[in-house]
């Protein structure tokens, strides 16, 4: 009898036991959405206030007067743009050779094991990198220098979801092409990335995600301008070192645009990522 | 040999530019797409290379870049307290430190909230809502780190405020441990830097979680469940000794980004070059010395000495993420020699 009881006893208490852990687990959920949706509350409701035409075609204003982000917003798309467009070739190259030729030799492993470092390395030390190597020799900041650090942020992105993605292909498409008689060249070019297109375009959009919201790498690059600048030999306006600036003054109008682009950004990011994961359905490969 | 050409041939057929070439001189043509096969392989081999120029560039530039600093101080940069522009002293302690225990209370409350989200979403989550929610979880990745440092100065730090008094009564009177939590209520400081740091790793380690313990061959939950376990004790006993490797390598993931995060921390952490036994008091990190003071150093040695915390911040994060890489990459041999 009391043999039984103690059974009993011990069974409700496994089983309140695994109640309870998986309470808090729910509960840890809870929190990772609270923090998502407070983030996107506070945004909204702060960032709707200044938003307006007036956001989009005005430039940057002094402390007390009213302005928009023009500048910011062209700067930041233009390198944005150029910084994919460097970046995405070179990683898709390097993406090919270690999914098609790496399975000999050191290269690849040890291209493969840096590049996934170089994936999680913090990215102010890649501005530092590009300000030793271009900035100083220059002796300016520069537009050019902002872009080449986003497209060394590209790269190791785009390196990683193109191999994974060719890694999906099946053998036997590359065998049927090649049993045709296709030299390697054009099967890879012409069967296998195409057949990996939707998960390459994936990464890309995930890369330029990531770029556009980095301030890091752009404070000592492309540094900053308060003027309308397409020169991509001088300092051009970016929406993250303008948030920057602008958050951490003491100007009230300059916190209302510092408030707007940040909901811009976040939108843009957000909308970026939702893209590639709604359009593609692929699992996210790459952080 | 001759098949291949034939097979080149016959296939060139269907193209008339190149019929009209390789009917006459398939070898010829056979030869040239040889080359462009060279050429194409030592093209992307190149590239591929370029990553590891890349790498040693870093390195490289952030050594000559330091060298100044290096002379200036030796190895007692590391251990020097001291950071003062006016009289060119400088020293890393403090960023140093700053850094470490920022991170280490993100690790402290995003390994547990980690550890939750990835059971909840493998373990109990309704199948249909899995993907939404690791949506969710993965797009709090997504959001920039200057957004965090925004929310964190502006809506965070008011809020944590006016629990920091409820904080200092409660946990600051724990003998000895009670000091790190003395202080004045500002809002900003180390100990909200850590929290914020937490809130910016959790979703990395989440889902290193999440992928390592769906590895987990199912026989063996099932097994487990079939001998009466619970499904807590299925994921304590069973999951997670078997993905112990791969859990280590998302923390130490969580690790490195925590240690690098510039943004978020710079806002929050109150850019004081002090040491503090306190939590609550500001302090300073590597990453946001640098954001916060580069552009404005004045002088070689000033610039010199905040690139060899650049060099000290790469150093650190390229160990921690070396061994975040191997710890995952051997649990990705388990699971070959599994199946």
């Amino acid at each position: 009898m009391s043999a039984s009881m103690a059974i009993m006893g011990l069974y409700s208490r496994r089983l309140w036991i695994n109640r309870f852990n998986l309470a808090v687990s729910l509960l840890t959920m809870l929190i990772g959405l609270f923090w998502l949706g407070w983030i996107l509350l506070t945004l909204f409701e702060a960032g709707f206030k200044a938003l307006g035409p007036a956001l989009f075609f005005t430039m940057t204003p002094p402390p007390g007067a009213s302005g928009g982000l023009s500048n910011a917003i062209a700067g930041s798309v233009i390198m944005a743009a150029t910084g994919t467009l460097i970046g995405t070739p070179i990683g898709m190259m390097a993406g090919i050779y270690l999914a098609e030729f790496g399975s000999r030799g050191w290269l690849a492993p040890v291209t493969r094991f840096i590049n996934d470092i170089l994936l999680s390395a913090p990215s102010i030390v890649v501005g530092l990198f590009v300000y030793e190597v271009y900035v100083i020799h220059t002796r300016h900041f520069s537009a050019w220098a902002g872009t080449l650090a986003l497209a060394l942020i590209v790269i190791p992105v785009v390196i990683r979801t193109t191999e994974n993605m060719l890694r999906l292909v099946p053998d036997s498409l590359r065998e049927a092409a090649a049993a045709l008689g296709a030299p390697q060249w054009k099967v890879i070019t012409l069967v296998t990335v195409r057949a990996a297109k939707a998960g390459i375009i994936t990464g890309i959009l995930l890369a330029v995600a990531r770029i556009s919201g980095e301030t890091a790498p752009l404070l000592f690059t492309a540094l900053n301008n308060q003027f309308w600048s397409l020169d991509m030999n001088q300092p051009m306006a970016n929406l993250p070192v303008v948030i920057f600036q602008f958050a951490m003054s003491p100007y009230e109008n300059w916190q209302h645009l510092a408030w707007a682009g940040a909901l811009l950004i976040t939108m843009g990011v957000l909308v970026l990522n939702i893209l590639a994961r709604v359009f593609f359905r692929n699992k996210s490969p790459t952080y | 040999m001759s098949s291949v050409a034939d097979t080149m041939d016959g296939l060139s057929r269907s193209d008339p530019g190149i019929s009209r070439v390789s009917k006459t001189i398939p070898e010829a043509n056979l030869r040239n797409q040889h080359r462009l096969d060279l050429l194409f392989r030592l093209a992307t081999r190149f590239f591929a290379f370029l990553v590891l120029i890349l790498l040693a560039g870093i390195i490289v530039s952030l050594l000559t870049g330091s060298l100044p600093a290096l002379r200036a101080f030796g190895p007692g940069f590391v251990t020097s307290p001291q950071w003062n522009p006016v009289t060119e002293q400088f020293g890393a302690l403090v960023p140093i430190v700053g850094t470490l225990v920022t991170s280490f209370i993100a690790l402290l409350i995003g390994i547990p909230v980690s550890f939750g989200i990835a059971l909840f979403l493998t373990e109990l989550s309704p199948i249909w809502m899995r993907r939404p929610l690791g949506t969710a979880i993965e797009l709090l990745a997504a959001i920039p780190s200057i957004i965090y440092g925004m929310w964190g100065l502006f809506v965070f730090a008011p809020a944590f405020s006016q629990l920091q008094p409820w904080l200092t009564a409660t946990l600051g009177a724990i003998p000895l441990a009670g000091m790190l939590f003395q202080g004045p209520p500002m809002g900003i400081g180390v100990l909200t830097a850590g929290i914020i740091l937490a809130i910016m790793v959790t979703p990395f380690i989440a889902a290193v979680m999440r992928d390592v313990f769906e590895v987990v061959p199912s026989v063996l939950k099932e097994s487990a469940y079939a001998l009466g376990s619970t499904t807590w004790e299925v994921v304590w006993n069973v999951v997670l000794p078997y993905t112990k490797v791969g859990v280590m390598g998302g923390i130490m993931l969580g690790l490195g980004r925590a240690l690098g995060e510039t943004m978020a921390v710079t806002f929050v952490i109150g850019n004081a070059h002090k040491l503090n036994a306190s939590l609550m008091m500001p302090g300073n990190s590597i990453a946001s010395a640098l954001a916060n003071e580069f552009t404005e150093a004045v002088g070689d040695l000033y610039s010199s000495a905040l690139i060899e915390l650049g060099l000290i911040l790469f150093l650190i994060t390229f160990v921690v993420l070396a061994l975040s890489k191997m710890l995952l990459l051997r649990l990705g041999k388990m699971e070959g020699q599994k199946t």
